[in-house]
């Protein structure tokens, strides 16, 4: 409606004023530098003062062409480039990757293989969600956390040195097996963790988690429905956040899981609506107690033996057909789509990466929030910007 | 420092002292300047070295509650050097102002902040006898002077021209509005008990009686230690710390009204944090926690040493409050912008009144019962 218009007739003494004043909505970049962006994705938010009226995120800027690449290298040369989809989930990446060329080979590997792929994969588990607890304390704008997070982190990170040499990207569960078996003491080291962690993490809680203020911040915040959440294609903490009690290792077991005792965490509405941030902060957080607790029985249960299948050597020929495997990864499903041609090199790879469909539901979670509440939606999707872009 | 010239025809404190110093007859004006120039050069010296050393103790402070150590290796001992590294490499560091800022509003706004800020330590006690200017209107001219530390916010978010600036200012502006009030009215409970507005006048007045005159431990000491927390609490919101550093907040407005500077300017912002920081601390001190007074001191009064030792004790009891103030935060995340407007308006304002109102039937009883 034009404004300067009036229903009514003007009465005696009454004249029509026009206002030139008026309000704008704000258009600003959040990212792709920002330090709540975790990385660089770029949010354009249009916000009228602090409340947010739109958002769209924009993608991109670490694309690599992971995919491209995987159709032009040898089955095990593209290995390496699975580290760098997510980079604080690189032995989850191996695997996923691993576990499909095998399926497509049409083999399993030794026993001691798989439960030391499940020791791997747990830990690289809590190591990721403790970056992410971490982060997150960051952008509700408390520092300390963090650096609780990352002095275990550390003593994880340690672990994979001494298994595998590398740090961050390990390259070390690859089709056909493990890179070596696990070095004299290791599993003494992994032990001694497990039981530390157990302590450790009441710290967390009590610090960051159950403090008020973060309770205030994050509770009833960015609520995903069910419905939302699987319309959307959400997986992991996001998806069971929302209470969608959908987890692929126990609902699709792969390696050993189907021999492990442990609980599927699902967000309860704890401090506030089932689906808000807290509650999937809070799936993050107690999956890390049952990650902690499947590495303790896979240490318990673990055999001797060969971690190499004898067949598989350096040059893949993989049968013609195709394969599709998907692994529960910290931030959700990653998925890998292999074509074989029965050549040396892929003739298709295809990556279904968590963090891509998560941040989709974020944007439209933006509106309607504060601008301080978009830093805590976005930190709470817990994206890692190498696998959105890959 | 020209706000120092017409309070100094109270004829107080560093001018009474100057004109002991020279023959009767030398006209006040000459008298006024020298002050005021001797006043600027002291409050500058104290505040430069209270900021390099505030610095140090945070990064210091920080690394400890983070299980980590801070700086350890410039200067040797515990990095006892880095702040005088900061420093130099701020002072050194070129000097950008953005091509489409407002040059002018860019420019004056550090230092309108930071002049602001070494106004107020005017009014300020540093001991029985050091104070620059004993104003009886001592805390008013410290909340009036200090908050046009405000209007300075408001010049860089604006003249920035950067939106993420523009935020953090407006923030500040209606943080600092609506928490004056309550610090404000939290002051009001030991300005009753002094029955006096002067920092220096509560100073005397807690002395003696090995520490049971300061405020907290006085007969009034239930209305003391609420009236402190809600002024503790509307002064890290006042000092724009953490969980109330909305205007500068990293993860949100990544670094709020001062994005844009650097060098010598952003270390302008970055003393006046500290300077602001320590004047709140100083402000507490002097009305609850007996200023320069500690139990046994007063045995030495007289001697050459009482006032040295009554400054370091006072400088040393605000900087435990700086240390409470980093604690707190290290310790806790931000509160949001609409978390803050509720506090401030729906709780502390309430409850300071409350206490206002006990408070004056309170002391008005008192009074009425001893006769005095």
């Amino acid at each position: 409606m034009d404004d300067t218009t009036m229903e009514r007739p003007l009465r005696e003494g009454e004249r029509l004023v026009e206002l030139d004043v008026r309000t704008q909505d704000v258009e600003i970049n959040m990212g792709p530098q920002h330090p709540a962006t975790h990385g660089v994705l770029r949010v354009l938010l249009r916000a009228d003062g602090e409340i947010l009226t739109g958002a769209q995120s924009h993608l991109g800027y670490l694309h690599r062409c992971a995919e491209k690449i995987g159709e032009s290298v040898d089955w095990l040369q593209y290995l390496p480039y699975t580290d760098r989809y997510d980079y604080l989930s690189a032995m989850n990446n191996n695997l996923a990757y691993s576990l499909a060329v095998e399926k497509l080979l049409g083999i399993e590997v030794p026993e001691r293989a798989q439960y030391i792929r499940v020791i791997l994969a747990e830990l690289n588990r809590i190591c990721s969600h403790l970056v992410a607890v971490g982060t997150y304390g960051l952008d509700i704008g408390a520092f300390t956390p963090f650096f609780y997070a990352l002095r275990e982190r550390e003593l994880l990170l340690d672990i994979f040195e001494k298994i595998c040499g590398a740090r961050l990207t390990y390259a070390f569960i690859r089709p056909g097996g493990l890179m070596n078996d696990a070095p004299a003491g290791w599993t003494d080291q992994v032990r001694a963790f497990t039981d530390l962690f157990e302590r450790k993490w009441r710290e967390y809680w009590d610090l960051l988690v159950d403090n008020k203020i973060f309770v205030e911040r994050t509770a009833n915040v960015g609520v995903i429905s069910e419905e939302q959440a699987i319309a959307w294609g959400c997986t992991g903490p996001m998806l069971r956040g929302s209470g969608v009690d959908w987890d692929l290792r126990r609902d699709q077991p792969y390696l050993v899981y189907d021999r492990l005792d442990f609980e599927v965490v699902v967000g309860q509405g704890y401090r506030g609506t089932v689906g808000d941030c807290f509650d999937r902060n809070y799936v993050r957080m107690y999956e890390m107690l049952e990650s902690n607790r499947i590495v303790r029985q896979c240490l318990e249960q673990m055999p001797e033996g060969e971690i190499q299948h004898p067949e598989v050597g350096l040059v893949l020929r993989p049968a013609p057909g195709e394969a599709y495997v998907g692994i529960e990864n910290p931030r959700g499903e990653l998925g890998h789509y292999l074509v074989s041609d029965g050549n040396k090199i892929a003739r298709r790879l295809r990556v279904r990466g968590p963090s891509f469909s998560n941040l989709a539901l974020a944007e439209h979670l933006l509106p309607g929030c504060m601008l301080a509440d978009a830093a805590a939606i976005i930190g709470s999707v817990d994206i890692v910007v190498g696998e959105t872009d890959r | 420092m020209s706000a120092l010239l017409p309070f100094a025809a109270a004829g107080n404190g560093l001018t009474d002292w100057l004109a002991g110093l020279f023959p009767a007859g030398v006209p006040f004006w000459i008298l006024g300047l020298l002050g005021a120039v001797i006043a600027f050069a002291l409050i500058m010296v104290f505040v430069s070295v209270l900021a390099m050393f505030s610095t140090w103790l945070e990064r210091k402070v920080a690394g400890h509650i983070q299980v980590r150590y801070g700086p350890m290796r410039v200067g040797g001992w515990h990095g006892w050097a880095q702040a005088i590294a900061d420093g130099v490499k701020l002072l050194i560091k070129e000097d950008i102002v953005l091509a489409d800022a407002d040059r002018a509003l860019f420019k004056i706004a550090p230092c309108l902040v930071l002049g602001a800020a070494l106004a107020a330590f005017v009014a300020l006690p540093f001991g029985p006898n050091a104070i620059v200017a004993d104003l009886d209107l001592g805390v008013f001219f410290i909340l009036a002077v200090s908050s046009v530390t405000t209007l300075g916010v408001i010049m860089a978010g604006w003249g920035s021209n950067n939106k993420w600036s523009l935020y953090g200012a407006m923030r500040e502006a209606a943080q600092v509005a609506s928490y004056e009030i309550p610090l404000g009215l939290s002051l009001m409970m030991p300005v009753m008990y002094y029955g006096s507005l002067s920092l220096h006048r509560a100073g005397e007045m807690q002395a003696d009686w090995f520490g049971l005159h300061w405020y907290v431990f006085s007969d009034s000491f239930w209305l003391a230690i609420p009236s402190f927390i809600l002024f503790f609490t509307a002064a890290l919101a006042e000092t724009k710390r953490s969980p109330f550093d909305l205007p500068e907040s990293e993860s949100e407005l990544v670094a709020g009204f001062h994005t844009e500077y650097s060098g010598i300017r952003f270390s302008f912002f970055f003393m006046e944090e500290y300077a602001a920081m320590y004047l709140m601390s100083a402000v507490g001190t002097a009305f609850w926690f007996g200023a320069w007074n500690f139990p046994g001191l007063e045995l030495l009064a007289g001697s050459a040493l009482y006032a040295p030792l009554a400054v370091t004790v006072f400088v040393v009891k605000s900087m435990i409050l700086v240390f409470v103030m980093m604690w707190v935060r290290w310790t806790v995340p931000r509160i949001r912008i609409d978390q803050v407007m509720t506090m401030g308006y729906k709780y502390l304002t309430p409850l300071c009144l409350i206490l206002v109102f006990l408070a004056s039937v309170w002391e008005w009883a008192k009074a009425a019962l001893t006769g005095a």
